[in-house]
């Protein structure tokens, strides 16, 4: 089975940290994996988006044109990815920062007020973990060791304070 | 086997020419590659190696000849424009019997171009590139592993030969993660030692090396350029011919495609089985030598090649030339930063089964 997951949103958003997070779970679970960012002029506030590949099989394509899983975190990433996902797909947006929804019947649409709760939480910038919390609830995609040992992967040891908040941000969204 | 780590393919290259001993990185910043050279610059200060950002990429490649000539393992690397000014270095280092490697993380083309990913530079880099008649050995890895493992095979190879080595690669493999499985990183610096011509310093001991390639004489060049080709390159295109098959036994479409677009292929080769269609794909990993030996033998059995490649049309040529023409040869092309899907490719390999019943 391959699962493909496209990010997007606005630079400093940490979409490409939680794309990260997303490869390192696959790892754990010694799945096959890749993590590809958009590159290019790309700056804080600009748009940005990541392509992963979690997948029993050895990876082909890199690049999620069509993804199983769309992670929006802005409108214009949503109104640009909404209509690429796959029938049967899922699509978790930031409901916070995107003021409108899919139309689709033939995909399922988590919205989640992420932005919001980050800040009402005290989990600034933490909104990308709160919808990944979310992304593993709804395709069951780890349990909390798993998920555990993949944030001290991702996390540089100078940064390992950061580690409480990740983990807090994204039980947050496991139970929303 | 070590714990596998995520890494970009262009950190891969970085860690393993350390981990091959290389200690002297001459380079210039240019997108996508610029993680390589950032990597080293962190990197050789702490291990006493050299980290040199030159003041232009033809400074680089002349700072590589020089540390090269020394004896010691030296790299460079850029995209696209900046290995076409580094070209006439790479011909003086083939004039001048020295080993280095060079790095080409492709970008589409010509001129600035643009960004993204492309293999434009399959001509530039496997017939040569620079001035005069040379080879290099060109070497195409598909994954993050690859790089990894393919850096340190190419400082082998252009030592084991005493001549300049290519890692062609693209956007897409330097710029994505994959899990990779590293070796130790702190072997220490490749010494001169296995190299008797290099300019170590005399020490009173010994007749001077000289490295040179400027031969004024024809006799004398010609002689020394008929000696390069039958021993030196005729060796690599007798031992060093790599390729990769992937359900080639009894395909009737046979696709053929160097670094990503050879995983994507992959994918669409598998796609087409399951549809009913008997392909197969043959992936070079070594661009010079070509794998014109299996091409040929797969063209006695196959009934159309698909060439897939990110320019308009290089690689083909030397597919038509290993099959000698005997089948034909469709091509399946992406450019300017621009990939095709699994599904761009599947239409191909369809379209050359229709047209080959």
């Amino acid at each position: 089975m391959t699962t493909n997951i496209l990010l997007a949103g606005f630079g400093g958003q940490g979409i490409l940290f939680a794309g990260k997070l997303l490869a390192y779970i696959g790892m754990q679970q010694d799945k096959q994996v890749s993590w590809l960012p958009s590159y290019g002029p790309e700056m804080r506030g600009g748009t940005c988006n990541c392509s992963v590949v979690l997948s029993d099989a050895p990876v082909g394509s890199p690049i999620v044109l069509k993804p199983d899983v769309l992670i929006a975190m802005n409108k214009p990433s949503f109104v640009k990815y909404e209509p690429a996902v796959v029938p049967g797909g899922k699509l978790f947006a930031d409901s916070g920062l995107i003021d409108i929804r899919s139309e689709r019947t033939d995909i399922t649409e988590y919205a989640l007020p992420a932005s919001v709760m980050a800040s009402d939480e005290g989990l600034p910038g933490l909104l990308n973990m709160i919808l990944l919390g979310k992304v593993i609830a709804e395709l069951d995609l780890a349990d909390d060791a798993t998920v555990l040992a993949a944030l001290r992967k991702c996390i540089p040891p100078r940064k390992a304070d950061l580690l409480e908040a990740n983990r807090k941000a994204i039980a947050l969204g496991k139970s929303s | 086997m070590a714990e596998k780590v995520l890494m970009k393919g262009n950190e891969a290259i970085a860690e393993a020419a350390v981990a091959a001993g290389c200690r002297h990185y001459f380079g210039y910043p240019i997108t996508p590659q610029t993680e390589i050279a950032a990597y080293m610059a962190k990197r050789m200060p702490k291990i006493g190696g050299t980290f040199l950002q030159a003041e232009s990429e033809v400074a680089a490649i002349n700072m590589v000849a020089g540390a090269a000539a020394a004896g010691v393992r030296t790299m460079t690397s850029s995209s696209s424009p900046g290995v076409a000014l580094k070209s006439e270095g790479i011909s003086y280092i083939a004039g001048m019997d020295i080993p280095a490697l060079v790095v080409n993380i492709m970008r589409a083309g010509p001129g600035l171009g643009g960004i993204q990913p492309s293999q434009g530079d399959y001509w530039q880099c496997v017939k040569g590139g620079g001035h005069g008649d040379y080879r290099n050995i060109v070497l195409a890895p598909s994954g993050v592993q690859e790089m990894y493992d393919f850096t340190k095979l190419a400082f082998d190879l252009a030592d084991k030969y005493r001549m300049c080595a290519m890692i062609l690669s693209d956007g897409v493999l330097g710029q994505m993660m994959e899990p990779v499985a590293v070796s130790a990183s702190d072997a220490p610096p490749f010494c001169a030692d296995g190299k008797p011509w290099a300019l170590t310093g005399t020490k009173g001991a010994r007749k001077p090396n000289i490295i040179n390639s400027l031969y004024i004489e024809p006799d004398t060049l010609e002689v020394l350029l008929d000696k390069r080709y039958a021993e030196k390159y005729a060796a690599c295109e007798a031992n060093e011919v790599r390729w990769d098959e992937f359900l080639t036994d009894d395909a009737e479409i046979v696709v053929t495609a160097y670094g990503a677009p050879a995983r994507i292929a992959r994918s669409a080769v598998t796609a087409a089985r399951a549809k009913g269609i008997k392909a197969g794909l043959l992936r070079p990993i070594t661009l010079w030598p070509f794998p014109k030996v299996p091409l040929a033998q797969l063209a006695e059995t196959a009934k159309a090649f698909v060439c897939v490649e990110l320019s308009k049309g290089q690689m083909i040529d030397d597919i038509r030339l290993a099959i000698e023409c005997k089948r034909p040869v469709s091509l399946c092309t992406r450019t300017g930063g621009n990939v095709p899907s699994p599904e761009e490719i599947l239409t191909a390999i369809e379209n050359a089964a229709k047209e080959a019943v």
